[in-house]
């Protein structure tokens, strides 16, 4: 069992109520992933010759300025913060070059995402605390997603957390369990793609950005996947500018859908969304299985 | 007429309290409030009594009813009226999976649509769906009737036993050895006295019948077995 939960904002106020809102969903999914949790944003993009990075660090109290101090003096100015074990560093160095250098210099440091416009959060631990340690509650954005995990099939770890990421401004977040990432990944490696963990749902994320390095829509690489992937998924992903949701044609790994004037709101269950403003006036729906729901920012 | 509020009270106290105190009190109406999406509200009541939920239910509303009636004003989670033995649930709106899951007895009323496994392995229930019903409905489904006003999904009635299933709308496809047959008189009545008992407005002229073809319950040991 996992709880997704997803957001995006219709309106420029409550793109300022994103974390606050978004926070006690994930915290309410708690009961149903009490392993670990994560949450990627997405804000306005920053320019197109930047990119932005967002790190982590396993081991507790790292040095984050030391890193920042010796980026900018091997590769140029950086915006850097920095909170707990994560950090966000935008530079205009290229991604190819700033993984180099991180491989290099910091081999313990995980490039969690890549992007113009993601953020991504994940660690261990009861979501409630992942959400306090990182202030989930002041995120400001145009929509996000989360996962809390209940792990079935491959290690509790900050990396086998969700969100998962390939490529840039791509994330996806899955409740359910695949039975053949392995034969996907086979296929995917051996077009040099490569993979960092041992987690099923890597493989279905891996997939889709592999499909639309191709040149797939997102809604089309999901109609591929369809056929593609075997098991039990509700998938909810996201690019810049779009929420997307599917459900296996079993369909038995939940979903609600609540569209409000200000919002729309996805999660594994009502109650995470009991507390959204609205929400009683809301049109609320449950997601048909292989059916493709998308939302544009 | 007693209310009380789920943003007060926890479902465990809320529970306890139909079940221990409510007997003894004599109340005969509750009204609950704030619901918020919690699961099992008003599961395990053993006492006639009348319950309204105002608002949107989680997973098990009512589950194992024995002589209640409970009405919500919203919609439900997975497995509404789960068990339930006797006694009437109603959803104003639209219910997630598995409503009315091996019932064996009362009424399941749903005003909007169902989704995949209504009725599954219902043992006895009666349900109403005012709309559609999700793949797989009445799976196994043993005793009693499911009436779907709206369309019914993909493998309806799949391994089915002695339920009847009656559909108004389109049926997407059947499930192993569930077939059509003709409705006859008792199938009219049958309908027409669930409609009227959910206050839904049809002629039972407009179903159709959906039973056990009944070829894949009764073991045939002169068949050829290949595992």
């Amino acid at each position: 069992m996992c709880g997704i939960v997803g957001l995006l904002a219709r309106t420029p106020d409550f793109r300022q109520r994103l974390g606050e809102c978004l926070a006690p969903m994930l915290v309410c999914m708690g009961d149903r992933g009490p392993d670990s949790a994560g949450l990627a944003v997405f804000t306005a993009e920053i320019p197109s010759a930047r990119r932005q990075f967002s790190l982590f660090s396993s081991a507790g109290h790292f040095d984050w300025i030391g890193l920042r101090d010796r980026f900018t003096e091997d590769m140029g100015s950086a915006e850097f913060e920095s909170i707990e074990n994560h950090a966000r560093l935008a530079t205009a160095v290229s991604p190819d070059q700033a993984r180099h250098w991180l491989a290099e210099h910091y081999p313990q440091i995980h490039v969690l995402s890549v992007g113009r416009s993601i953020e991504l959060y994940k660690d261990e631990g009861h979501p409630a605390e992942i959400a306090a340690r990182y202030r989930f509650d002041r995120l400001t954005g145009s929509h996000a997603v989360g996962h809390t995990r209940m792990a079935t099939e491959s290690a509790v770890t900050p990396a086998h957390a969700h969100p998962y990421t390939a490529g840039e401004d791509f994330c996806l977040v899955h409740n359910g369990s695949l039975s053949n990432p392995w034969s996907l990944r086979r296929m995917l490696e051996k077009k040099g793609i490569r993979f960092e963990t041992d987690n099923d749902t890597e493989a279905a994320c891996r997939y889709l950005e592999w499909r639309m390095s191709q040149g797939d829509t997102l809604e089309k690489a999901l109609q591929e996947a369809f056929g593609e992937l075997d098991g039990f998924y509700t998938l909810l992903m996201a690019t810049a500018d779009k929420l997307v949701l599917v459900r296996d044609a079993f369909a038995c790994k939940p979903a609600i859908v609540a569209e409000a004037p200000e919002y729309v709101a996805v999660s594994s269950e009502f109650r995470s969304l009991a507390h959204l403003p609205g929400i009683q006036q809301a049109r609320l729906f449950e997601p048909v299985p292989e059916e493709i729901y998308s939302w544009s920012v | 007429m007693e209310r009380l509020d789920l943003s007060r009270l926890s479902v465990r106290e809320l529970n306890q309290y139909l079940h221990h105190e409510l007997p003894k009190n004599g109340v005969d109406e509750v009204e609950i409030v704030n619901p918020s999406g919690l699961h099992s509200i008003a599961a395990g009541l053993t006492v006639p009594v009348k319950i309204r939920v105002l608002g949107h239910a989680g997973y098990f509303l009512a589950g194992m009813n024995q002589r209640a009636d409970v009405t919500v004003h919203g919609n439900v989670g997975w497995s509404v009226a789960e068990n339930m033995m006797s006694g009437s649930v109603r959803v104003k709106g639209f219910a997630s999976e598995c409503a009315g899951a091996s019932a064996h007895g009362g009424l399941l009323v749903v005003q909007g649509s169902a989704s995949s496994r209504c009725g599954i392995s219902m043992k006895g229930v009666d349900i109403v769906i005012g709309e559609d019903v999700g793949h797989m409905s009445a799976f196994m489904a043993q005793a009693g009737h499911l009436v779907v006003c709206g369309n019914a999904g993909a493998s309806l009635g799949d391994s089915l036993y002695e339920a009847v299933l009656y559909v108004r709308g389109k049926i997407h496809s059947l499930g192993a050895d569930a077939r059509e047959e003709p409705m006859m008189e008792d199938d009219y009545r049958k309908v027409d006295e669930l409609l009227r008992k959910a206050g839904i407005d049809y002629s039972s002229r407009e179903f159709k019948r959906v039973a056990s073809a009944r070829s894949l319950y009764h073991w045939n040991a002169e068949a050829g077995q290949e595992y």
